[in-house]
């Protein structure tokens, strides 16, 4: 197993080598630069700037120097926020993003799956078609239209909680934005547990462990809910990646100072280098997880062998 | 109250669909004594099985049950499930047919063993384990001390239903329900598992509900019978006087459905139609991307092979012994090596195209009749697809009325060649895959397991349909099955397989009546049990 990790550790070089070059040279083939702003610059400032950043250099030369930079874990300078590099970027916004993914991943998985195994016990009653619509809801409603609807009945009307804002990052500055971030994720895996624990009931073995007269908890805990997992496993690996590196609704209309406005200022703004930081932290985390979900499958099921 | 220890009275089965009601079973009686034997005998759908689990509160959700179902005078049907679980496991256990899937995948078997015996007597985890270590050793498993840490796919289809024996047995249980136990496994593993039955029956006096299809198990290994038909018994009475002299018609059509007959052998100057010298099929597993090492697996290995005109051959063994690979590499369907022959051409280095002209006289049929039709086109243009490649130039009208020729050769009404796979039975499935098959007048048709999925009365069907279009037809068979009875019908030459490799072959009567081989004779016994 761990001769597995160590080899998908290897293979995980050329997949991020491939996702940095591609995204390199599409980001250029996109029109403007970060330095084309709506009322131009005077040409000389122009040019030293182009110069400053090596952009007057052919895009090859500028590719190998980003690459050398970058192997040595150099994400280099933000062309918009000067005083910055996009490390310090990335590095003082990922822990408020990773906070508010953190709680909203837990509900919204822990959540999904007990609500999810619930309705698939009483297939067909009210509890069931009580969470299909919550799971319905929870998919359909965007969350740039259930976010500031939170934010205006809570904190507006009813005053209960902060409309915004981290301050110490308490559980009243955090119960809005995690509920928000949480909800699509938690009707998901609402829907996605019950499907495979409806199926799992229906199997062979489960049959067997009732014909033997195990009591219920314990088949469904014990034999159930293991098996139905797996499909849960494998959807939590690219869903973990994406709520862990912030979310641009959430954390704009509650404003916090998360990674996640840096993916659309950095697109916005052509600030390449901030573009390609943020790329290659999804990336890294992307590869990470579902690296965690392929052993967590090993762990769970004994037929999963890795040489 | 008599002393029976189970007594089911009027007991009916419904389940609800969107279309109404399916009554399954249908106000039956039975009767089991303590220690005895019932069998419960029927053809798929008679609801043999779904009496069963009505009983023990295991049927699906859709399920009804009404009636009277009493154990040791305690009445099962409508007890609350804390109490049936009390029965359940424990005085009354079940094995299943499925012993590939009834085991839970993800845990160890040992602790599948001590579960019911932790919950229903207490046991602490260290004696349930020694205890499922010695109910291992009962049901002879090898090395049990080791086993009992094995999950359920490191072990063979023969030894997961030796587990699933012994956890049933782990609470010494009044009454066994095996349904089916044996149906899946290969014949010689099917005797082992009976064998140990039996000896378990006599040595704790357990009484044994056994439900099968196989006429042959049944007699050699129960005391009562009951025969089931559309959800109701039609006859019940001790296994001689019933198998003996049956009473009603069903039991006789069942006791007559053995395939019969036999074939006369072809003359030796019959001319060679396909021959197959030194075929070899090696199947590379494993291997890839930064990696491990690949094995191999020799499926077909030196296997001589000469099919004569009007000849049929016989390819018998257990699963995985090769027959099939044999056959598809004998008609070039897979990456075998070796030399093979159709008529005068050398067919073995043939290219697609040039494959293509032997193609329609190589015809294949295969064992799942429910697999292998595609269920979006209708019976009628499954069965004329192959006249679209083979012989092009005919109009629709042409190809509609060799679609009633065909249908009627096989004995289906052609006015129902317009419709889909799904309304069919297996049977009816299955000649609508033969129809398929000749309507391109083939020399050599290559029959794997094709009678295997159905009922043995639909199996005698088709046996008499494959021998009368051999007869009209002049046509080579080569049939590959485990069934030996339907080998035996059909057949006048055999070829016995084990491990990719040719063990033993000649006449049928040589291989039926004089076997050579141990593994033949062990083939035979466990066949027909002598």
């Amino acid at each position: 197993m761990f001769r597995f990790a160590f080899r998908r550790f290897l293979s995980a070089v050329p997949t991020l080598f491939i996702v940095v070059t591609l995204s390199f040279f599409m980001m250029r083939i996109a029109p403007g630069g970060p330095f084309h702003l709506e009322r131009p610059l005077p040409p000389q400032v122009f040019e030293n700037l182009n110069r400053a950043f090596f952009l007057d250099q052919p895009l090859i030369v500028q590719y190998g120097h980003y690459l050398w930079n970058l192997m040595h874990g150099d994400f280099g300078p933000s062309f918009i926020y000067r005083d910055f590099t996009v490390a310090e970027l990335i590095g003082n916004s990922l822990p408020y993003s990773m906070t508010l993914g953190f709680w909203a991943l837990l509900i919204g998985v822990g959540g999904g799956v007990f609500v999810g195994s619930l309705a698939a016990l009483k297939q067909n009653s009210l509890i069931d078609y009580m969470v299909m619509s919550v799971a319905n809801i929870g998919i359909t409603v965007p969350n740039f239209v259930f976010a500031p609807l939170m934010s205006l009945v809570f904190a507006v009307v009813l005053g209960w909680l902060p409309a915004g804002g981290w301050d110490d990052g308490g559980f009243r500055n955090l119960v809005l934005p995690v509920i928000s971030l949480a909800l699509p994720q938690f009707a998901v895996f609402a829907r996605i547990t019950r499907g495979s624990m409806i199926e799992t009931l229906r199997a062979d073995h489960i049959r067997t462990a009732r014909a033997y007269g195990l009591p219920s908890r314990t088949i469904v805990i014990v034999h159930a809910l293991r098996a139905a997992l797996m499909p849960v496993i494998s959807y939590l690996g690219p869903t973990a990646a994406g709520v862990l590196t912030g979310s641009v609704v959430v954390e704009t209309v509650f404003s916090l100072p998360g990674v996640g406005r840096y993916f659309v200022l950095g697109a916005l703004n052509r600030d390449y280098t901030l573009v390609m930081g943020t790329v290659v932290l999804i990336s890294i985390f992307i590869i990470v997880f579902n690296l965690i979900v392929d052993l967590l499958y090993a762990v769970l099921d004994p037929r999963v062998r890795y040489e | 109250m008599t002393d029976n220890l189970l007594e089911i009275k009027g007991l009916h089965v419904r389940f609800g669909t969107p279309i109404g009601d399916v009554h399954a079973v249908k106000g039956i009686e039975l009767s089991v004594a303590k220690g005895e034997t019932l069998a419960i005998v029927g053809e798929s759908g008679s609801g043999k099985s779904q009496t069963m689990m009505a009983m023990m509160g295991l049927l699906a959700s859709n399920g009804r049950v009404e009636g009277s179902a009493r154990f040791q005078g305690q009445e099962l049907v409508g007890l609350p499930l804390k109490a049936l679980n009390q029965v359940r496991g424990n005085k009354i256990a079940m094995i299943f047919q499925e012993p590939m899937t009834s085991l839970d995948p993800l845990y160890k078997i040992g602790k599948q063993l001590a579960e019911p015996m932790m919950y229903h007597r207490g046991l602490s985890a260290a004696e349930a384990r020694k205890k499922a270590i010695e109910l291992l050793e009962l049901v002879q498993i090898p090395d049990p001390t080791r086993r009992v840490d094995s999950y359920p796919y490191e072990l063979s289809g023969g030894q997961r239903q030796r587990v699933m024996i012994a956890m049933a047995l782990a609470n010494d249980p009044e009454l066994l329900i095996a349904d089916e136990p044996t149906t899946a496994l290969d014949v010689t593993i099917q005797a082992q598992i009976l064998e140990l039955l039996a000896d378990l029956k006599k040595r704790i006096g357990l009484a044994i509900i056994f439900i099968s299809h196989d006429l042959n198990i049944v007699r050699r290994f129960s005391d009562r019978v009951a025969v089931m038909r559309l959800g109701e018994v039609v006859e019940t009475g001790k296994v001689g006087e019933v198998f003996d002299n049956p009473q009603h018609p069903y039991t006789q059509m069942l006791l007559a459905s053995e395939p019969t007959g036999r074939k006369a052998p072809v003359p030796d100057t019959a001319p060679i139609l396909l021959e197959g010298s030194n075929v070899n099929v090696v199947f590379r597993m494993g291997g890839g991307f930064l990696g491990s090492k690949p094995s191999e697996i020799h499926a077909v290995n030196q296997v001589q092979i000469r099919l004569r005109e009007g000849q049929t051959i016989g390819i018998v063994g257990e699963s995985g012994s090769g027959k099939s690979t044999l056959g598809r590499a004998l008609l070039r369907l897979n990456h075998g090596t070796g030399r093979i022959r159709f008529e005068d051409a050398d067919i073995s280095q043939a290219s697609r195209e040039a494959m293509r002209e032997h193609r329609r006289h190589l015809q294949l049929v295969f064992q799942d009749p429910f697999g292998s039709l595609s269920p979006r086109m209708t019976a009628g243009e499954i069965v004329t697809e192959g006249l679209l490649v083979h012989e092009p130039q005919l109009t629709k009208a042409d190809r509609d009325a060799r679609a009633v020729q065909a249908f009627e050769e096989v004995g289906l009404d052609p006015n129902m060649r317009n419709r889909y796979p799904h309304e069919f039975s297996g049977g009816q499935r299955q000649r609508i895959a033969i129809a398929r098959a000749i309507i391109l007048k083939p020399k050599v048709v290559v029959l794997d397991e094709p009678t295997s999925a159905l009922d043995r009365s639909v199996q005698k069907q088709i046996v008499e349909l494959l021998r009368s279009l051999q007869r009209a037809h002049g046509l080579s068979y080569l049939f590959i099955s485990h069934d030996l009875s339907v080998v035996r019908a059909l057949s006048d030459y055999i070829i016995v397989m084990k491990s990719g490799k040719i063990v033993e072959e000649g006449s049928t009567e040589q291989i039926f009546d004089a076997p050579a081989m141990d593994y033949t004779r062990e083939l035979m016994a466990a066949a027909f049990g002598h």
